[in-house]
């Protein structure tokens, strides 16, 4: 990082009236105007986020203003039609949490043990074959992992544990290719945090006669435990919000249950089905989508911020 | 084989040679250090050293290419053996290394883990207090024992590593530069230590400071690297010997200050 | 490990290190961590299998107007006049007219004009379809099926992967479709994407980088807000556009204002401007990072020259870095061809047949089609749609192909 320095040409310098003309020039005119634009453009940023809060904060007020709707039936309530007045938003939420729970158990634990592996067991020529596989799973879209729970995921749990038990659109197929997505993401956080762990703490622990395996778990990993933390939470900030999975494979309409094997709608879901339909401005479906928007942007945010939070203030001084 | 008759080195090299895939980087050490007492290995910088000490507790496994060829024997076995788990080689032969690096765990469980691990049975408080004693920094502690290990300075974190060291119970305790990142009075309290340690324990120390191997140690190992740049023994004996009247003129240099 | 030796020691604990029980626990514990690893790759094949699997395999195909009421023999026995009458007769006279002026019927080759009067006259649709593997290994159970549902129907074997299906655009029947739209479609709103993202974001992490350095609050502030917005879910930008650029600028995204007769503001326009405050977090930061490695040396030799912080950052910063931030951008682009979710929130058409002719049409886009398909009942929507995936990931994996190699080659040159 280094400091801005700008020039200013003397005036009162010893070079010749005509010299000085020459590179006068008003140097300091036109970069004012350059520092300027610039700096709008960094400011660009800050209205998005403000649009971001003003827009959904607003429309989720006009929302709430409705006579049908009470903050505390939106938080509480277990039944959301619109159309008998009921907005509760419960089922889209727990919606959310079962598909995400899902997620994170397949995330976490594959997720770290691929770090651990790649950070402390692989070769370096197994890592340079084996990461860029793993890039290559994250950039993948999600409407192609949608396409996968549908065609692939689905029929493969309903020919588990019956076709009977398990409906054509589930919370737990989504939520398990989610888990796929999500994994490289922690994955490579992770790794990158067993990485910056010092070699010297691996060569205290194996000098007093520990097996790699002790030296990773019960060295390494708690001293890179920050950073994993960290990418956890990331990762379960990323499945609250993924849309395009759930809205192919997680089932549309809402619905309040706890059974992973049925079909229901999550937030992000809803929000895509009721814009992608045909949409008046000023309903209640309209307004509904802020609100609910704004409860996913409130909590990705707080999720976000915990988690670079943690990241930062705890990360480990090793020396 | 060594004559089991024979008095028992601590360690004994025959013809070690150590290689980082096609480099040779230490030649023809032969060597025999004596239990129970203080061997200093000293040299200009790169000539092996740290390799050699590395070689005697098979941490230089960890690097990949290296490899061996001779043998080390540690009470007549050779730790190269492919029969044997070198897990148990560190249990054995303890190491200190240049730069403290205790856990970023607390002052108690640095000490314990060792022991944790090596499947000890008995009270740990007591292996706890023990080490800490030997190795000078129980008073300086007892009361803060679940304090992070960082939070101590320099030299009480590198006995600190000496007492974990010692929680394992090794027959021999390596030591690579163990002061060179200490203040001097920090590096005159180790001294101590080790003379202290040396009762009960062998200790092998490379150390690039020629007036603490003159001070410190019993026997004095003096390597040099020749132009193929593997390094390799000069000179080895009692250290008094080895510094008042050195059989080659390139230990002499070495030790007047001449280079190095 | 075999006939492990155990070393002599004079100290008393130590005899049993409980050694060959760690070791066990520490192989199974390796093995479970290389698992883990392989599940992704895994992951990543069954993926693309399945796809695969999904784009090639047996149909059966059946005449939707039975050709034995319009020819005696084999199609290919029939002449180029006959089939030219065919197609008079059986076509309505503007579709006849619309055929002519793409291509005078009399110049088409044997083949087109065939494929044209299956198409058109016999009506052929696909009846059914197979997936790949099924038609590798088990054709029978297909043919068997086949023979029961559709006993006029003959099986045959189909890459839905076909050159028509780069140029047709949309249609009802699976097998007619093509990605034509949606591909112009995501061209040009990367087109737009980019002209809006570009500028700004670069603009905006030479601020950060060159002029904020002195840690004020402002730079602080704008630098958190970056870092938050990197990580909002991009639906919420989805919400974002349809409130501002296609609700409140409804004049502008519609074109109403420059004098077009726009409908909405459901245009390219408004998609292309939320996607580009979509990438722009991410667009910023590579672009920082490459000018952060600049080096200083480099900005020095400027200044001593007595060269304005201006003139250093457009004649030296930026051509060194520009390599860094073009791939930075390259890979955020590729990012935006896959973002489905805030495409729909803006309004994207799931049927459209027009072109995009302009930033104020109607559009659609790859991932849109790809939604749309993969939701459809029938199994030939799913076919289609896993051809539109292949070319999708084609067109990813190619750009970041680029963008890493091209990284790459700057990181060794330098």
């Amino acid at each position: 990082m280094h400091k801005s320095i700008s020039i200013e040409k003397d005036s009162s310098d010893s070079l010749g009236t005509a010299q000085q003309k020459l590179f006068r020039n008003n140097k300091r005119w036109s970069e004012t105007i350059i520092k300027a634009v610039l700096t709008m453009a960094g400011i660009v940023s800050i209205f998005t986020t403000i649009g971001i809060v003003f827009e959904l904060g607003k429309e989720s007020f006009l929302f709430f203003s409705l006579p049908e709707v009470t903050l505390k039936d939106f938080l509480t309530g277990t039944v959301w039609q619109p159309v008998i007045g009921k907005f509760g938003v419960l089922p889209l939420v727990t919606s959310t949490m079962i598909t995400s729970l899902f997620a994170m158990l397949v995330a976490i634990p594959l997720g770290l043990g691929a770090a651990i592996f790649l950070s402390e067991y692989a070769a370096d020529k197994t890592r340079k074959v084996l990461k860029p596989i793993l890039e290559i799973l994250a950039g993948i879209p999600t409407v192609v992992y949608g396409y996968f729970a549908l065609t692939f995921m689905t029929p493969l749990l309903r020919g588990i544990f019956g076709q009977e038990n398990v409906e054509i659109y589930n919370m737990l197929s989504a939520g398990l290719v989610m888990g796929i997505m999500i994994l490289p993401l922690i994955s490579s956080m992770s790794e990158d945090a067993l990485h910056a762990v010092p070699r010297s703490l691996r060569d205290a622990a194996l000098g007093l006669g520990a097996t790699k395996f002790e030296t990773s778990i019960q060295v390494v990993f708690p001293a890179a435990l920050s950073g994993i933390i960290s990418a956890v939470i990331l990762g379960i900030s990323r499945a609250v919000g993924e849309t395009m999975i759930v809205a192919i494979a997680a089932g549309s309409g809402p619905n309040f249950t706890f059974n992973p094997l049925k079909a229901a709608e999550t937030m992000t879901g809803y929000i895509a089905r009721i814009s992608g339909g045909d949409l008046s401005y000023d309903t209640p479906d309209y307004n509904s989508i802020f609100a609910i928007g704004l409860l996913l942007f409130l909590v990705t945010l707080v999720l976000n911020m915990i988690s670079r939070h943690i990241s930062r203030k705890y990360r480990e001084v090793y020396e | 084989m060594t004559n089991q008759t024979d008095k028992q080195w601590a360690i004994e090299t025959q013809d070690l040679d150590i290689y980082y895939s096609d480099f040779r980087a230490v030649k023809n050490v032969s060597l025999k250090i004596e239990p129970k007492r203080i061997t200093s290995i000293i040299g200009p910088s790169g000539c092996g050293k740290s390799t050699v000490l590395r070689s005697f507790n098979r941490m230089n496994d960890f690097i990949p290419g290296s490899r061996v060829t001779g043998g080390i024997f540690f009470q007549g076995q050779n730790i190269y053996d492919p029969r044997i788990d070198p897990v148990q080689v560190r249990q054995r032969i303890g190491m200190v290394f240049q730069k403290p690096n205790p856990f970023p765990k607390s002052i108690y469980e640095n000490v314990a883990w060792g022991a944790r691990i090596n499947n000890y049975k008995e009270n740990l408080n007591d292996l706890v207090e023990e080490c800490l004693v030997k190795s000078a920094l129980w008073g300086e502690v007892k009361d803060l024992l679940q304090r992070p290990a960082l939070s101590l300075s320099g030299g009480q974190q590198q006995r600190l590593c000496i007492a974990r060291a010692l929680a394992v119970k090794p027959e021999i305790i390596l030591m690579d530069e163990p002061c060179s990142a200490l203040d001097p009075i920090a590096t005159l309290k180790i001294e101590d230590l080790m003379r202290e340690l040396s009762a009960q324990y062998t200790i092998i120390i490379v150390t690039h400071n020629m007036q603490q191997a003159g001070r410190a140690s019993d026997f004095t190992a003096y390597f040099t690297m020749d132009e193929d740049r593997a390094g390799s023994m000069i000179e080895y004996g009692v250290t008094s010997q080895v510094f008042t009247n050195p059989t080659h003129k390139s230990t002499e240099d070495y030790i007047s200050g001449r280079f190095g | 490990m075999k006939n492990p030796l155990n070393l002599v020691s004079t100290t008393t604990y130590g005899r049993d290190l409980n050694l060959e029980q760690r070791q066990k626990k520490a192989t199974i514990w390796k093995a479970l961590f290389r698992l883990s690893t392989l599940v992704g790759v895994v992951a990543l094949a069954i993926l693309i299998i399945s796809i695969v699997n999904q784009a090639f395999g047996l149909v059966a195909i059946e005449d939707t107007n039975d050709r034995n009421g319009f020819i005696s023999t084999s199609i290919k026995e029939v002449s180029k006049t006959e089939l030219i009458q065919l197609i008079e007769t059986n076509l309505s006279t503007n579709r006849v007219r619309t055929l002519d002026r793409e291509e005078p019927l009399v110049e088409r080759s044997r083949h087109d004009l065939m494929a044209l009067v299956e198409t058109e006259v016999f009506k052929q649709r696909i009846v059914d379809s197979y997936s790949l593997f099924g038609s590798i290994f088990t054709p029978n159970t297909f043919r068997d099926q086949v023979a029961k549902k559709h006993p006029e129907a003959i099986v045959e074997f189909k890459s839905w992967f076909t050159p028509q299906f780069l140029q047709e655009s949309m249609s009802k029947t699976p097998e007619l479709a093509g990605i034509r739209t949606a591909l112009l479609g995501s061209l040009y709103l990367i087109l737009i994407t980019i002209s809006v993202a570009f500028p700004l974001g670069v603009s905006a992490a030479i601020y950060l980088e060159e002029y904020a350095r002195q840690n004020t609050w402002l730079s602080r502030v704008i630098q958190t807000n970056i870092d938050n917005l990197a990580g909002v879910p991009s639906i919420i930008y989805g919400i974002l556009g349809l409130t501002i650029f296609v609700r409140a600028f409804e004049p502008i995204t519609s074109g109403r204002l420059f004098g077009y007769e726009g409908a909405n503001g459901r245009t390219i326009l408004a998609a292309g401007l939320t996607m580009a405050l979509l990438i722009l977090p991410i667009l910023i930061t590579n672009a920082q990072e490459a000018i952060r490695a600049v080096p200083n040396s480099l900005r020095q030799a400027s200044y001593g020259l007595g060269a304005t912080q201006w003139q250093t950052i457009w004649y030296h910063v930026l051509p060194y870095a520009l390599p860094g931030i073009l791939t930075g951008t390259i890979l955020a682009i590729s990012r935006a061809l896959g973002e489905t979710a805030p495409l729909i929130i803006v309004g994207a058409a799931t049927y459209i047949t027009k072109d995009p002719s302009g930033l104020f049409s109607n559009f659609t886009a790859i991932p849109i089609q790809i939604y749309n398909w993969t939701t459809r009942p029938q199994q030939e929507f799913r076919s289609i749609a896993a051809v539109a995936i292949l070319v999708l990931m084609f067109m990813l994996l190619s750009m970041n192909a680029v963008a890493i190699l091209w990284r790459n080659k700057i990181q060794n040159k330098r």
